[in-house]
């Protein structure tokens, strides 16, 4: 039987073939908790005395919502953490190494792995060719003691993307386009799978960002089939034992096709509160920002990181535009400063941060004052997302982002630097 | 068992920043005191206005957005019997059966703020009392029956030891 990615990831697994809407119980290879569903998933597991982790190598404890923590009670629920990992061998991924879909890319997913994580964004593995999925604290506790799950088998929607970015245009102006174009729900139950020429020539990085907004489109996945540009990239992280080749079979049944040809894309924002309320960047310019802030597990790598200091570079932040920089992980920091860009963020303005996701949930170092507009190049602008009901939020590229910092107002990175 | 209480209204893509802020994020590991709070952002006055057993019905898409089991949890909490609403991001309608909170898919455009409502849950109808009117629910898939029937998946778990669900 012809299969899509997601049906061949889960068939390997029950070790039949299987097909949409049908429900199976699956063994899981990965399993992730943070800060802020964590202690919820550890308690449920008291109360069925499911104190245990199946998989400790592959069971992942982030620190990485409040961290380092602003508050006792989340220090209170990090001990939780801690003593959880202590007890039963689970990894522990401390305050210092970064936001959990970064971390799981470099050191955990491999493709073939079904992976869940009580995390939204935990799709973003699914550039590696992982059925990744985010889940609840229940869901993921179970994972974790059981190293099982269950799942319905996904239908597929496959996004076939040809051409090449222009350039002042990235993977995020066209995951934010695609979510436009079906809605935020557009993909509810749904696998998405990005494939085609566009998509064989996108650095991992530009993966990344795909497939961790798939969720935002309602999916419960985002996938890629896995190349030489994944075997380079697990390769780079000293796991290139982990590589295996999988693609979709020729012929296999998608509930939908939805063609994208990245030369025709512009870069593009999301207004305020919902990710499928995007315009045109041009359509945006002059809305003023009091806030930039470049980072999160869309767009904090070091990809990012370098295209916002090259615009950055000589030049000032607006001085009624505060920047904040926070590289995804420990990793893409350590680069960044070996690469000097750590010194052009600050020596244009930036408050460079620690790796973590803190401003982007709206838990601490960020929040937004009332009526203050943030140009963000995190995944969600809903309504008090960065701490604050009254605070407007816009997403876009770090191209975006860093030109907009410059300029005070949104802009369209090409008109402005890259001309 | 018939459930009934009022509607409290609320619109498209509800999020479950609106239900659960991430400024209470400290508030997590305190649910009663994070539930004072539910859908804050959506409603300031909700959560100290709703009487228990009280509706919430809204529009499309439901809870998108952050696994946050927290959401469901709250609101069930606060005392309310059933969300109802047009669609549901799906790990919020998830977390909803797990935690053993009644999601129902149903046009809701026909109920109003403060409308008396019956909902029959093995029947799978409401009755919107005060129009007088009568609209079936999308049935659950049968392994959210399952789960939901246990009293969410740890009482399941409790119950079986294992997953029993498979179709």
């Amino acid at each position: 039987m012809a299969s899509t990615l997601a049906e061949k990831i889960i068939a390997a697994h029950v070790g039949r073939d299987v097909k949409p809407g049908e429900i199976v119980v699956t063994d899981v290879d990965v399993t992730a908790l943070q800060d802020g569903t964590g202690p919820l998933a550890l308690q449920q597991l008291k109360e069925l005395d499911l104190v245990r982790a199946q998989n400790p190598a592959k069971t992942v404890l982030f620190i990485d919502h409040a961290a380092p923590s602003p508050r006792k009670e989340l220090s209170n629920a990090h001990i939780s953490l801690r003593e959880f990992a202590a007890s039963t061998g689970a990894v522990l991924s401390e305050i210092n190494e970064g936001v959990c879909h970064q971390r799981l890319v470099e050191s955990f997913a491999s493709p073939g792995d079904i992976l869940i994580g009580a995390d939204s964004h935990t799709c973003t593995s699914g550039a590696l060719a992982a059925f990744a999925t985010g889940m609840g604290s229940t869901d993921v506790g179970i994972g974790i003691a059981t190293g099982k799950t269950w799942l319905k088998v996904p239908e597929t929607l496959r996004v076939e993307i040809t051409g090449e970015f222009k350039p002042g245009v990235y993977a995020k102006d066209l995951i934010l386009h695609l979510i436009r174009m079906i809605g935020a729900d557009g993909a509810t139950y749904m696998a998405l799978e990005f494939g085609g020429p566009g998509a064989d020539a996108m650095t991992m990085s530009e993966r990344f960002t795909l497939a961790n907004m798939a969720v935002e489109a309602g999916a419960k996945t985002g996938l890629f089939a896995s190349d030489e540009t994944t075997h380079a990239f697990l390769d780079e992280q000293d796991r290139g034992e982990s590589y295996r080749e999988l693609t979709a079979d020729a012929g296999a049944e998608y509930a939908r096709t939805i063609e994208i040809d990245a030369s025709l894309l512009e870069p593009t924002v999301s207004a305020p509160h919902t990710v499928d309320n995007t315009m045109k960047a041009t359509d945006a310019v002059g809305v003023k920002v009091q806030q930039v802030f470049i980072g999160t597990c869309t767009n904090g790598r070091i990809e990012d990181l370098r295209i916002a200091a090259d615009i950055l570079r000589g030049h000032k932040r607006n001085p009624e535009t505060r920047l904040i920089v926070t590289p995804a992980s420990r990793s893409v920091y350590l680069k960044a400063a070996r690469e000097g860009l750590l010194e052009v963020f600050v020596e244009a303005g930036a408050l460079v941060t620690g790796p973590g996701c803190g401003a982007c949930v709206g838990v601490h170092g960020g929040i937004l004052g009332d009526g203050e507009v943030c140009l963000a190049t995190q995944n969600r602008n809903f309504q008090g997302r960065m701490g604050n009901v009254e605070g407007l939020i816009y997403l876009g590229s770090p191209a975006t982002a860093a030109a907009t910092a410059i300029a005070g107002h949104i802009v369209d990175p090409r008109v402005e630097f890259l001309a | 068992m018939i459930l009934k209480g009022k509607a409290w209204k609320f619109g498209d893509s509800i999020s479950t920043d609106h239900i659960a802020p991430g400024r209470y994020f400290h508030l997590r590991t305190d649910l009663p005191e994070l539930a004072k709070h539910v859908l804050e952002d959506a409603n300031p006055e909700f959560a100290s206005k709703m009487q228990p057993g009280d509706f919430v019905v809204a529009g499309r898409n439901f809870g998108l957005g952050s696994s946050r089991e927290h959401a469901p949890r709250i609101i069930k909490i606060a005392g309310v019997n059933a969300v109802l609403a047009q669609s549901f991001a799906r790990i919020f309608f998830r977390n909803s059966i797990n935690v053993g909170l009644p999601v129902l898919e149903i046009d809701t455009s026909g109920i109003e703020e403060g409308d008396e409502l019956e909902v029959d849950l093995e029947a799978g109808t409401v009755r919107n009392v005060t129009r007088d009117k009568t609209l079936a629910f999308e049935p659950l898939p049968p392994v959210m029956v399952k789960i939901l029937g246990d009293g969410g998946l740890v009482e399941h778990f409790k119950k079986y030891g294992d997953f029993h669900l498979e179709t």
